[in-house]
């Protein structure tokens, strides 16, 4: 830590917010400043007042589905991490497995969810969990491919310092593989994250086709069809909160899982 | 032979080498046949070019490598079935191969966590192991934030914190600056001394392994093979002054002589 104070405005974390929030100021100014001058109708182009107007009257409909979209994506989310950390370690149990089984994550990834969503919406019954399990197909594969890599990313020196020592596999596993995946491990999460959202806004989408389901997707196809654009983009600025909020909170819990093993461990003294 | 730590009684020797050789499965010979015994409380180096073998055969006496023919005993038994053999030998890596997400404390703790230590007997025995090595104010600090000559020492407690009697080193000075390298080689030499232990130490140095051996074995490339021990006869403890000696450079020049004999031979067999 530096003893020097910097100047609020030169201190990084304080640029890192004020910077992007004046480009938002900026864009947003820029975007009413068109709709009123042109005078462009709202419903080609609401204007970021309006937007956030409608937001307010149409909380009702609007937060509900919020609610529904956040629950889609946090429940695949987690069902994406558990099984993509339950197949990694599969994976590095054997490179038998592994070569055996890779060819089909990386099918499971490279096919579109669109495509395949309505066939899972028809098979499964509930329509919660239909959504639930197309989100988690999306959100899969890079907890897979990252947590399998770090559970390999190991100093080969270290693991040779461990079958010295006579470790068991299950010490090796968590004092050695384990903490040398985790970097790994939250970086497929941050990736992840996104996903999950992505694939619960495209099930939505295509279970509202069907008539099922009330999320933030449901709601941006329904203000389509009555031409109602104003509530498309509250919509739509409701989804990117999401995801940025998600994002943000990935970033802080990495910072709390790798930094805490210093803070833990130098506050000892 | 056992003059410097005068053990009388009938000790089996520390390690023996019997005709060990390695060679990979596409042919390579890594190691000629090697016949070779170190008594406890000898100080041997192995000595040689990269590509001598020197590291293999390390790793074969640590058992983490199987000679391809012959055997290795330690204490007259085969590694693989020595009793609780991770605390009889210990082994430091050529980098410090430490844990990153863990303190020094946590680092030195490991071998005695893996075999079940109770907590607070490790505790006072990492704090025993950091002392020694002049490093019990950073107990709490991350590897990364410690110079690369302080994690090797991190490393070095690692390896004491278990009691060995047997102390592997693998080029472990190799990367370090001249000045640090000397001083962790005096440190070494005084552990040594302190500790009554047995160390085989690799190295490319002749300068540094006439300066801690009490015997150095000789080896060159191109086949691995031994060609040559040398026993440095001279007192211990020796400090930086002995490299200024006549007979410090008189050590360094018969290695350095037999060193290139060695590869003059390997150039004829090429050019014939």
């Amino acid at each position: 830590m530096s003893s020097k104070v910097l100047p609020l405005m030169q201190q990084p974390r304080v640029q890192r917010i004020v910077y992007p929030g004046l480009v938002a100021v900026v864009l947003l100014a820029v975007w009413q400043g068109l709709v009123s001058g042109l005078e462009l109708p709202p419903y080609l182009v609401p204007s970021p007042l309006l937007m956030v107007k409608t937001l307010v009257t149409d909380w009702l409909a609007l937060g509900s589905a919020l609610l529904v979209t956040v629950r889609i994506t946090l429940l695949a989310f987690v069902v994406a991490t558990v099984a993509g950390v339950l197949i990694s370690f599969l994976f590095v149990q054997n490179k038998l497995i592994e070569t055996a089984l890779f060819p089909y994550a990386v099918l499971l990834q490279v096919t579109p969810i669109v495509a395949v969503a309505p066939l899972i919406i028809i098979w499964v019954k509930n329509p919660t969990a239909s959504m639930v399990v197309c989100a988690s197909l999306v959100a899969l594969f890079p907890i897979i491919s990252n947590t399998t890599l770090g559970l390999r990313s190991i100093d080969p020196d270290l693991q040779s310092y461990f079958r010295l020592n006579r470790a068991t596999r299950w010490q090796t596993l968590t004092r050695l593989r384990i903490p040398s995946a985790l970097p790994y491990f939250f970086g497929g999460l941050r990736i992840s994250s996104g996903l999950a959202l992505i694939g619960a806004v495209v099930a939505e989408f295509v279970a509202g086709t069907g008539g099922t389901g009330a999320g933030l997707a449901y709601q941006i196809l329904q203000a389509g069809f009555q031409l109602n654009i104003p509530r498309m983009f509250a919509a739509l600025l409701l989804i990117s909160l999401t995801g940025v909020a998600l994002f943000a909170a990935m970033a802080w819990l990495t910072r709390r899982a790798l930094g805490a093993w210093h803070a833990s461990e130098t506050s000892h003294d | 032979m056992d003059r410097h730590h005068g053990a009388a009684a009938p000790a089996p020797p520390a390690i023996q080498i019997l005709s060990a050789e390695k060679t990979y499965p596409d042919g390579t010979h890594a190691l000629q046949p090697v016949d070779l015994t170190i008594e406890e409380g000898e100080f041997v180096t192995l000595l040689g070019p990269s590509g001598c073998g020197k590291s293999t055969l390390l790793k074969m006496i640590a058992g983490l490598l199987e000679p391809s023919d012959g055997r290795l005993l330690l204490w007259r038994r085969p590694v693989t079935e020595l009793q609780n053999s991770a605390n009889k030998l210990a082994f430091v890596f050529q980098s410090p191969t430490l844990m990153p997400w863990a303190s020094v404390r946590s680092n030195v703790r490991l071998p005695l966590e893996l075999v079940g230590t109770p907590r607070a007997e490790a505790d006072a025995r990492v704090a025993e192991a950091l002392k020694l090595v002049g490093l019990g104010k950073f107990a709490g600090a991350l590897p990364r934030s410690l110079s690369g000559g302080m994690q090797m020492r991190v490393s070095i407690a690692r390896g004491l914190v278990t009691q060995p009697q047997l102390l592997l080193m693998d080029e472990p000075f190799g990367a370090l600056d001249e000045i640090t390298r000397h001083k962790l080689d005096t440190d070494l030499l005084a552990l040594w001394a302190a500790k009554k232990l047995t160390v085989v130490f690799v190295t490319h140095s002749i300068h540094e392994a006439v300066f801690l051996s009490t015997r150095v074995v000789m080896m060159a490339a191109r086949p691995g093979r031994v060609v040559e021990e040398v026993v440095i006869d001279e007192p211990f403890p020796r400090t930086p002054d002995f490299m200024v000696t006549p007979q410090f450079s008189r050590y360094a020049k018969q290695l350095q002589d037999s060193l290139l004999r060695a590869s003059a031979d390997t150039d004829e067999e090429v050019a014939s």
